[in-house]
């Protein structure tokens, strides 16, 4: 059955004539898009821009920090530098960028189907999302807001001087971007399959997608009333979390991370989909273990929400809560560590190539294992009353949202950038790019792991003077990975005009999206196609485009 | 900047080497799995790797049971020890020894106030005898603190509204840092000290150097005369409010019917806000103090309640 591996044929390196790029032109056909690959292409200029500013804000934290001592910040400058570097980077890139960006744009390609189900909602959550972004602009411009990305009770709902109402709408509001991009993708997925294509054949991007709108869906609410409650209590004066005004401030981290521990997994399940996708299509084999890979996607959304607890272990939670808040913690990683394991399994006897995305599902398999392992460490009660609030956690964090979902984010961004854009990007500058994200990376946040054990505490704008070695260590990891992160930017643009021609599957991989041409048409496909087969049927022969078979080398 | 390379800090007290021990089987364990994970990863790509670009896999093999379950189960093995292990030490920390002493610390933007069991109070410094269990009550006069001794392994926050304790045994004579580790705000970062150990002689001496005036219980008299508390807490009969006297420990019928311990907490929350339990037989006409005292005066009143004995004969 040929209708997921269409064989190439050399005039298929020429652009198609029309597709979704170049249907129309104005303006207006894009900013009223019905076309989830439009709405796709807008999320990702949005979150570009986003990604840069938190980067920015990143650099000057890493800046001041390379010495013990205030340099070029005052306090308040660097309060506010790190709380707008957090909410910019949670809010308007990783919760929204592999979901919104790639989950508009390949998901419905994925199952067969001309769009999402409702796309009109899909175009009014970019807007939804242009607008909270407007008020995070807003927040940044008028001079920050310095309570940290958690929003923590009373300092936020009383003492904070920052502009935390207009931070908190901009969270407040993009949830609900989430919610409605969560509730599309979830009717999307159970409405819209073509024929034949049943839950266990579905490939496990939609899987990871669907655990995610899950949880966007049940889980950000309550982080939206949580925010009002806390600024009515700004606003207001009302009393909820402020003890002064017969409030409880710990009531404020139970309903905050609530939400936000969920969120976390907002931010890694889709990465997790996309490093199924890209195992499986470079090692040209079924992923292993599907029905476990899968079902841990959907574990996980649910056990996510039974853990915020271990965010509290020493904030006055009881003990007895804090042991079952551990014991859920463990539980909860054993689905991450099933799929690093069967990700590892499609490797074996595979035939396996180092195109750029699959060096970045290598990294992601790496780096995200040591996110997960510290992540046990600090979910162990002894241990964390040290490690709590240090920069041990800070690095942890990192190797899970930047080394994980960054890094899946930059897999899938190259992986489907031939689709989207119906070009190649530069081979070895990719190759570079992976390398100096990586060696970056870990220079930038292994240090902190040490420094953290050793006890600097995070939110530090000045340490003891002991600790600057493993700073500047961390500032120069961090120059390097901000050029890792330049040079795809740069080489990214250049192939829009200037790359080779993709054709419509440049990587031999199975799934629908394959089968339609770079880029793909308007309305995806002519003729619903018809799925007899499982995900990921890379044991039929395959035809190589003659391109390849004239320069070999891969 | 000169120390030589660390991977802990100093161990200083009972705990830290317990903690460190748990650590460094954690970490044992972490680069198992990540050498594992690594040598599999790039032999796999090495051994594995596409020569011809038709190549295809050696296998679709694509299933198996035994080896779901064996890397579930040995994973999840390791981690009910750790699991296990973390929540002892958790627990152990958590029980107070007998006879610790007992500090008073409050927390606010941005400085720690530490009051000594013999009432010396200093600021951003915590002089305790090496080698004696210490107990800390722990409050906060505005957001939440947290009372951080890397080099004891201990950490909690300092809340508003509300106690949290800490307790600790110095092993080593020498100067810790002391961190807040919640964020609180402009000078969060400068919100730090030390925490000196010292011979119990040597704390004997600085005690009598200090600024020794009087100690909480005698701040707390004078306060509990000022503020008028005797006129309705006394053993005369009719008295409008509960004797005190003996009271410390004891157990109270609330109006609701229900039993509560007269501990620092119940007390704290009796002064504050004391409509919210009222000894059974007794009317809500007490006024609130939210506001009017600090957390320091309700610590001082404390020490002087829990001195008051009970009276012969009296209820």
């Amino acid at each position: 059955m040929n209708t997921i591996s269409a064989p190439h044929s050399p005039t298929e390196f020429e652009m198609p004539r029309e597709h979704f790029l170049n249907a129309t032109h104005t303006v207006k056909s894009w900013l009223l898009t019905m076309d989830h690959k439009r709405v796709g292409i807008l999320y990702l200029l949005s979150i570009s821009v986003f990604f840069l500013l938190g980067g920015t804000f990143a650099s000057m934290i890493r800046l001041e920090l390379a010495t013990p001592q205030a340099d070029f910040m005052e306090a308040d400058q660097y309060n506010t530098a790190f709380t707008m570097h957090g909410i910019i980077m949670i809010f308007f890139f990783l919760i929204p960028s592999i979901p919104a960006v790639f989950g508009n744009f390949v998901l419905p390609l994925m199952i067969g189907a001309k769009d999402v189900a409702f796309p009109k909602l899909n175009l009014m959550s970019w807007y939804l999302f242009i607008f909270a972004g407007a008020f995070g602009i807003a927040t940044t411009l008028l001079g920050g807001v310095d309570t940290g990305w958690t929003f923590y009770t009373p300092f936020s709902s009383t003492y904070s001087n920052g502009n935390v109402i207009l931070a908190g709408m901009a969270a407040f509001i993009a949830g609900f971007s989430s919610i409605l991009t969560g509730l599309n993708f979830m009717v999307t997925i159970h409405k819209m399959r073509a024929p034949g294509l049943t839950w266990f054949r579905m490939p496990l991007f939609v899987w990871g997608m669907y655990a995610t709108s899950l949880i966007m869906v049940l889980g950000t609410p309550v982080i939206a009333i949580t925010l009002v409650l806390m600024m009515l209590e700004r606003g207001l004066s009302i009393g909820i979390f402020n003890p002064k005004l017969g409030g409880d401030p710990v009531l404020f981290q139970h309903l905050f991370w609530f939400y936000s521990h969920p969120a976390v997994y907002i931010m890694i399940l889709p990465g997790m989909g996309v490093i199924s996708e890209v195992v499986g299509c470079f090692s040209r084999k079924r992923v292993f273990g599907y029905d476990f890979v899968a079902l841990s996607s959907v574990s996980i959304a649910v056990l996510g929400f039974l853990v915020w607890g271990h965010h509290l272990f020493v904030s006055g939670q009881s003990i007895y809560a804090g042991m079952v808040f551990s014991f859920i913690t463990m539980v909860v990683a054993l689905p991450s560590a099933i799929k690093v394991f069967n990700w590892i399994a499609t490797m074996y006897r595979g035939s396996v190539t180092f195109d750029a995305p699959m060096l970045y599902a290598m990294a992601f398999i790496g780096l995200f294992s040591v996110g997960g392992l510290t992540g046990v460490a600090l979910a162990l009660l002894g241990l964390d009353i040290h490690m709590h609030d240090t920069y041990f956690v800070v690095a942890h964090f990192h190797y899970v949202m930047v080394g994980g979902a960054v890094t899946a984010f930059m897999a899938a961004l190259h992986f489907w950038w031939p689709k989207m854009t119906g070009r190649l990007y530069p081979e070895g500058w990719s190759k570079l790019a992976a390398f100096l994200i990586f060696a970056g990376f870990n220079l930038t946040f292994f240090p902190q792991f040490v420094v953290g054990y050793l006890g600097m505490p995070r939110r530090y704008h000045v340490y003891p003077e002991e600790w600057q070695l493993l700073n500047i260590m961390s500032s120069a990891g961090a120059t390097v990975l901000a050029v890792g992160f330049i040079v795809p930017a740069v080489y990214l643009l250049w192939s829009l005009k200037n790359g080779k021609i993709a054709g419509s599957n440049p990587w031999t991989a199975t799934g629908l999206e394959w089968i339609l041409s770079s880029p793909p048409p308007t309305h995806n496909f002519d003729t619903t196609p018809i799925v007899t087969e499982p995900a990921y049927n890379y044991g039929k022969p395959i035809e190589i485009p003659v391109r390849e078979k004239e320069s070999a080398h891969v | 900047m000169n120390k030589e390379f660390q991977l802990h800090p100093e161990q200083a007290s009972t705990f830290a080497g317990q903690v460190d021990l748990l650590y460094f089987f954690v970490i044992a364990v972490s680069v198992f799995f990540m050498a594992l994970i690594c040598v599999l990863v790039y032999s796999f790509s090495v051994k594995y790797r596409r020569k011809t670009p038709d190549q295809m896999a050696e296998t679709q093999a694509h299933e198996n049971l035994l080896l779901e379950i064996t890397w579930s189960a040995i994973p999840f093995a390791l981690m009910m020890i750790m699991f296990g292990w973390g929540t002892y030490l958790f627990f152990k920390v958590y029980q107070v020894p007998d006879g610790a002493m007992s500090y008073y610390v409050v927390g606010k933007q941005w400085m720690w106030h530490i009051q000594h069991p013999t009432g010396q109070r200093e600021i951003n410094e915590l002089h305790v005898p090496v080698n004696t269990p210490i107990k800390l009550t722990m409050a906060s006069e505005d957001v939440i603190h947290s009372f951080f001794i890397p080099a004891f392994r201990v950490k909690n926050d300092v809340i508003p509204g509300r106690y949290t304790t800490m307790t600790f045994e110095a092993t080593k004579t020498g100067t810790f840092h002391l961190f807040c580790a919640e964020y609180c705000g402009t000078e969060h970062s400068r919100m730090v000290g030390s925490v000196v150990s010292m011979e119990p002689e040597d704390y004997q001496r600085w005690l009598s150097g200090g600024i020794s005036d009087e100690t909480p219980e005698q701040t707390g008299a004078k306060l509990f005369s000022q503020l008028n508390c005797a006129t309705c807490h006394s053993d005369q009969p009719g008295a409008r409010g509960p004797s005190l006297n003996g009271k410390f420990g004891a157990e109270e019928t609330l109006s609701s019917g229900d039993k509560v311990v007269v501990d620092e907490a119940y007390i704290r929350e009796s002064i504050l806000n004391p409509r919210t339990k009222i000894v059974a037989g007794y009317q809500s006409i007490m006024p609130m103090y939210q506001g009017q005292v600090t957390e320091t005066q309700i610590f001082n009143l404390i020490s002087y309640i829990k001195t008051l004995q009970a009276t012969q004969g009296a209820k």
